[in-house]
C-alpha cells in the first residue's frame, strides 16, 4: 500500500490535539482524507486551525436527525478533503460561525439558518438569504417535521423588504435590477450603488428560483434522485448527476466498470467544452463583438448536435445513471468522434489567438474587472474563476477519480484575474478537454455499461466529488435501508463564484456589468436549489 | 483584421437555407412566418421569463437564436420589456419566490397577449411539481395558451410549438 503523504489535511487531527481539542477520528467516507467528529463548542477552534493550515473552505450542510441537527463542513488542502462533523440539539441549535476565518461561509451559513434554524454566533451577516416570503421566519423547510407541501398562502407576497446594505453620500444612487432581466437569462436581483457611471458596490440577492430540491429529494428512489440531480443546474447536468451517482455508488459499494467510467469522463468533458464555447461567444458578444458570438455559437451548435447523435440528448441529460451510463460507442462512432475532435481543435487553434490578439476586443477585456489573486485566495475561488486568479485546484488532477487517474491533465492557470484571462482559461480548457476525450477514446476499456447492484439493507451514506465545468461539484447522499433518499445535498460551484463577482467590480462602469457577470457565469438554479 | 475577414469568408453562411425543404426548421419557420405576417404584421415579439427552470430551456432558447436556426428571420424576436411583447414564453415551474414577478410581467403586457409554457416543468410541473417552494405548472399562476413539451424542448420543438399556437 502506498504510504500516505502527510499534508495539512492528514495532519489536522494532530494539530487539533496540539491545542488541546479532542476530535474523534472517524472512518472517513470514501473520497475523504480525514474525517473528524467534534464537540459543538470546539467548532470555532477547529475552523481556526483549518484557516491556519491554509485549507480552502468548500461547503457546509445540515441534516436533521431528531433530536439533533448534524452539521458538516468540508475543506480542501494539498492532500485531499477534510470533513468536520458536529451536532447541535434541534431545540436550541447554536454554533460558532466560520465566517471570521472563511468569508465563503457567509451565505451558506445564512442558508443553513433559513432551512434548519441553526443560529451562527458571531456571524458577520445575520440576514436571511434564500428565504423570501414563501415560508415564515420560524419555519424551517429542511426540518423533519416541516411538510413538503408547506403551508403556502394563496398568493406569495413579493419580497420587497430585504435589508440591503445602504451606501450614502452626495451623488450616490441605487439601481435595482431584476429578478426579471432584459435578456434570456435566469432570475436574480442585483442592487448597484453607483456614482456617475462607476459601480461603487454591488449586492446580489438570489433565491428567486428556490424550488425545494433538497426537500423533494427525500423519499425518492435512486433513479428519481439522479433525474433530479440532473436538473439542479441544466448546464451542469453531467456534473451533478455524476456527483450524486458517485455518492450513491460509494454508499452502496457499487463497482462501476472502467468502461462506464471512461464514458462518463467523455460526457463530462463534452459538457465542459459546450459551456465554454457558449460562454466565450457570449463574453465577446457582451462587448459588441458579434463575430466571436457567430463563430462560437456555430461550434456549440455542432457540438450539441453531436451530443444528440451520441447519447440521444443535446444537453446530455439522464445519460449518467446509478451503476453506469446509458449510452455506448462503437468503433465507427469513435472514429467519427476523433475526426470531430481534430476539427474543433483546428477551429479553436485559429479562433483563440485571434480573439486574444484583436486590439478592439482586448481593449474592453484586458486589465478590467480584476479579481485579484489575494481576493481569490481569501474566498477560495474554484473553477475557471479561480484559475484566472492564480488558484489551480482541479480535482481531476489533485485527487483523481477514475477515469482521470493516470491521465495527464493540463490545468491553465494565470495570475492577472481580468476578463481576458477568464476567457483564455476557458479556451485552453477546451483544448485540454479535447486531448482528454481523445485519450479516453483511444484507451476505452471493455466492460458493462451498467453494473448490477443490490441495496445494502441498512442505512448508508456517501459523498461524490466531481470537477464539473464550473469547478468542484459536491453531492452528499444518505439512504435508508430500503434505498430511499433521506438526505440529498448538492453544492454547485456557483456558491463560491457568485461572491467573486461582487469582488471584481472595482473601477467597473454599470454598462459593463453584463460582461463581468458572463465571465463568471454563476448558476442561479444550482445556487438557489 | 484580415484574419477575421478571412475566417468570415471561409465560414460562409451556415443558416439552413430556405430552399432546403428537407430541413424541418425551415419548413416550420416559413409556416410560422406566414402566420406572423397575417396576424402580427410580420413581427412576433417574445418576452421570456424563467420562473423556476434549471436553465436547460434557456440554453435551447439561445440555440434557437444561433446562426443555424436564426429564428429572427421568420419574424420572431425576443424583447427586453414585457410592454413590447405579444407573447410571454415561460420556463420552469413557478417558484413561489417568482410568483409575483411573473404576475407583474404578465400584467405589464399589452392585450391581446399570448402565454406559452415551454418545457415539461412549465407544462405539468415536470421534475419539481408542487411544494412549499413551487406553485407547479405555469397555468396555476397565469392563463396559458399553449404548452411546448420536452426537457428541454429542442429549438425545432420550440418552433413547432409556436406554429401550432399560431395556426390555431
Amino acid at each position: 500500500m502506498k504510504q500516505q503523504i502527510r499534508g495539512p489535511v492528514a495532519d489536522f487531527g494532530d494539530q487539533l490535539s496540539a491545542v488541546g481539542i479532542r476530535g474523534q477520528e472517524d472512518n472517513p467516507l470514501a473520497g475523504i482524507t480525514t474525517q473528524l467528529q467534534l464537540k459543538a463548542k470546539d467548532w470555532g477552534f477547529a475552523t481556526q486551525i483549518a484557516a491556519q493550515q491554509k485549507l480552502r473552505w468548500s461547503a457546509i450542510w445540515g441534516d436533521h436527525q431528531p433530536p439533533n441537527i448534524i452539521i458538516r463542513a468540508l475543506f480542501f488542502g494539498a492532500d485531499g478533503h477534510l470533513l468536520l462533523q458536529t451536532e447541535v440539539p434541534d431545540k436550541s441549535p447554536e454554533l460558532t460561525s466560520q465566517t471570521a476565518y472563511f468569508i465563503a461561509a457567509t451565505r451558506p451559513e445564512r442558508y443553513l439558518h433559513d432551512m434548519f434554524g441553526v443560529q451562527f454566533l458571531d456571524s458577520s451577516d445575520q440576514r436571511r438569504w434564500v428565504r423570501h416570503q414563501a415560508w415564515g421566519e420560524s419555519d424551517f423547510p429542511l426540518r423533519h417535521d416541516f411538510p413538503v407541501a408547506g403551508k403556502p398562502e394563496k398568493n406569495t407576497a413579493p419580497d420587497d423588504g430585504y435589508p440591503f446594505t445602504p451606501v450614502a453620500g452626495e451623488g450616490v444612487y441605487e439601481i435595482p435590477v431584476g429578478p426579471v432581466h432584459a435578456g434570456i437569462i435566469e432570475p436574480g436581483h442585483f442592487r448597484f450603488q453607483a456614482m456617475g457611471e462607476n459601480i461603487l458596490r454591488l449586492e446580489e440577492r438570489l433565491g428567486y428560483v428556490h424550488k425545494g430540491i433538497e426537500k423533494i429529494a427525500v423519499g425518492r428512489d435512486l433513479d428519481g434522485l439522479i433525474r433530479l440531480a440532473g436538473r439542479v443546474s441544466g448546464d451542469s447536468t453531467v456534473a451533478h448527476s455524476w456527483a450524486a451517482c458517485q455518492a450513491v455508488e460509494q454508499a452502496l459499494q457499487i463497482d462501476v466498470s472502467p468502461r462506464a467510467l471512461a464514458l462518463r469522463g467523455i460526457l463530462s468533458e463534452r459538457e465542459r467544452i459546450a459551456n465554454h464555447l457558449g460562454d466565450i461567444g457570449a463574453i465577446c458578444n457582451d462587448v459588441g463583438f458579434a463575430f466571436a458570438q457567430y463563430q462560437l455559437s456555430r461550434l456549440r451548435e455542432l457540438w450539441q448536435r453531436q451530443n444528440l447523435s451520441l447519447s440521444g440528448h443535446r444537453l446530455l441529460m439522464d445519460i449518467v445513471t446509478p451503476g453506469g451510463v446509458k449510452y455506448d460507442l462503437d468503433q465507427a462512432v469513435i472514429k467519427q468522434m476523433q475526426q470531430e475532435i481534430v476539427q474543433l481543435r483546428c477551429e479553436i487553434d485559429e479562433l483563440l489567438p485571434l480573439l486574444l490578439e484583436y486590439p478592439s476586443l482586448q481593449d474592453r477585456l484586458r486589465d478590467y474587472a480584476i479579481f485579484s489573486p489575494e481576493d481569490a485566495q481569501r474566498l477560495g475561488a474554484i473553477g475557471y474563476v479561480g484559475r484566472a486568479s492564480g488558484l489551480a485546484d482541479d480535482l481531476r488532477r489533485d485527487c483523481p477519480y477514475p477515469p482521470y487517474q493516470g491521465l495527464n491533465i493540463s490545468v491553465p492557470v494565470y495570475s492577472t484575474g481580468d476578463l481576458t484571462k477568464r476567457l483564455q482559461v476557458r479556451g485552453e480548457e477546451i483544448l485540454s478537454s479535447l486531448t482528454l476525450i481523445s485519450s479516453l477514446l483511444r484507451t476505452l476499456p471493455p466492460g458493462d455499461l451498467i453494473a448490477d447492484y443490490s441495496l445494502s439493507g441498512h442505512p448508508v451514506e456517501g459523498i461524490g466529488l466531481i470537477e464539473g465545468w464550473r469547478g468542484e461539484t459536491l453531492a452528499y447522499v444518505r439512504l435508508d435501508s430500503a434505498g430511499r433518499v433521506q438526505r440529498y445535498f448538492p453544492r454547485d460551484p456557483s456558491w463560491l463564484t457568485w461572491q467573486a463577482l461582487e469582488m471584481m467590480l472595482d473601477g467597473v462602469i454599470v454598462p459593463d456589468f453584463p460582461v463581468c457577470n458572463k465571465s463568471v457565469n454563476g448558476s442561479y438554479s444550482g445556487h438557489d436549489l | 483584421m484580415f484574419r477575421i475577414y478571412n475566417k468570415i469568408r471561409r465560414t460562409g453562411c451556415v443558416t439552413e437555407p430556405l430552399d432546403l425543404t428537407a430541413a424541418p426548421v425551415v419548413e416550420l419557420g416559413a409556416a410560422c412566418q406566414k402566420e406572423i405576417a397575417t396576424r402580427f404584421s410580420g413581427s412576433l415579439a417574445i418576452r421570456m421569463v424563467d420562473a423556476g427552470s434549471c436553465n436547460g430551456c434557456e440554453l435551447e432558447m439561445h440555440a434557437a437564436n444561433n446562426s443555424f436556426y436564426d429564428i429572427e428571420r421568420f419574424g420572431i424576436h425576443f424583447v427586453a420589456s414585457p410592454r413590447h411583447a405579444d407573447l410571454l414564453l415561460v420556463t420552469g415551474v413557478v417558484s413561489r419566490h417568482m410568483e409575483e414577478a411573473l404576475k407583474r410581467t404578465y400584467a405589464a403586457m399589452p392585450a391581446p397577449k399570448l402565454v406559452v409554457a415551454m418545457g415539461d416543468c412549465a407544462g405539468d410541473g415536470g421534475e419539481f411539481g408542487i411544494s412549499y417552494a413551487s406553485c407547479g405548472p405555469v397555468a396555476n399562476v397565469i392563463p396559458v395558451d399553449a404548452i411546448i413539451p420536452g426537457c428541454p424542448p429542442t429549438p425545432t420543438g420550440l418552433l413547432q410549438g409556436l406554429l401550432q399556437l399560431l395556426q390555431r
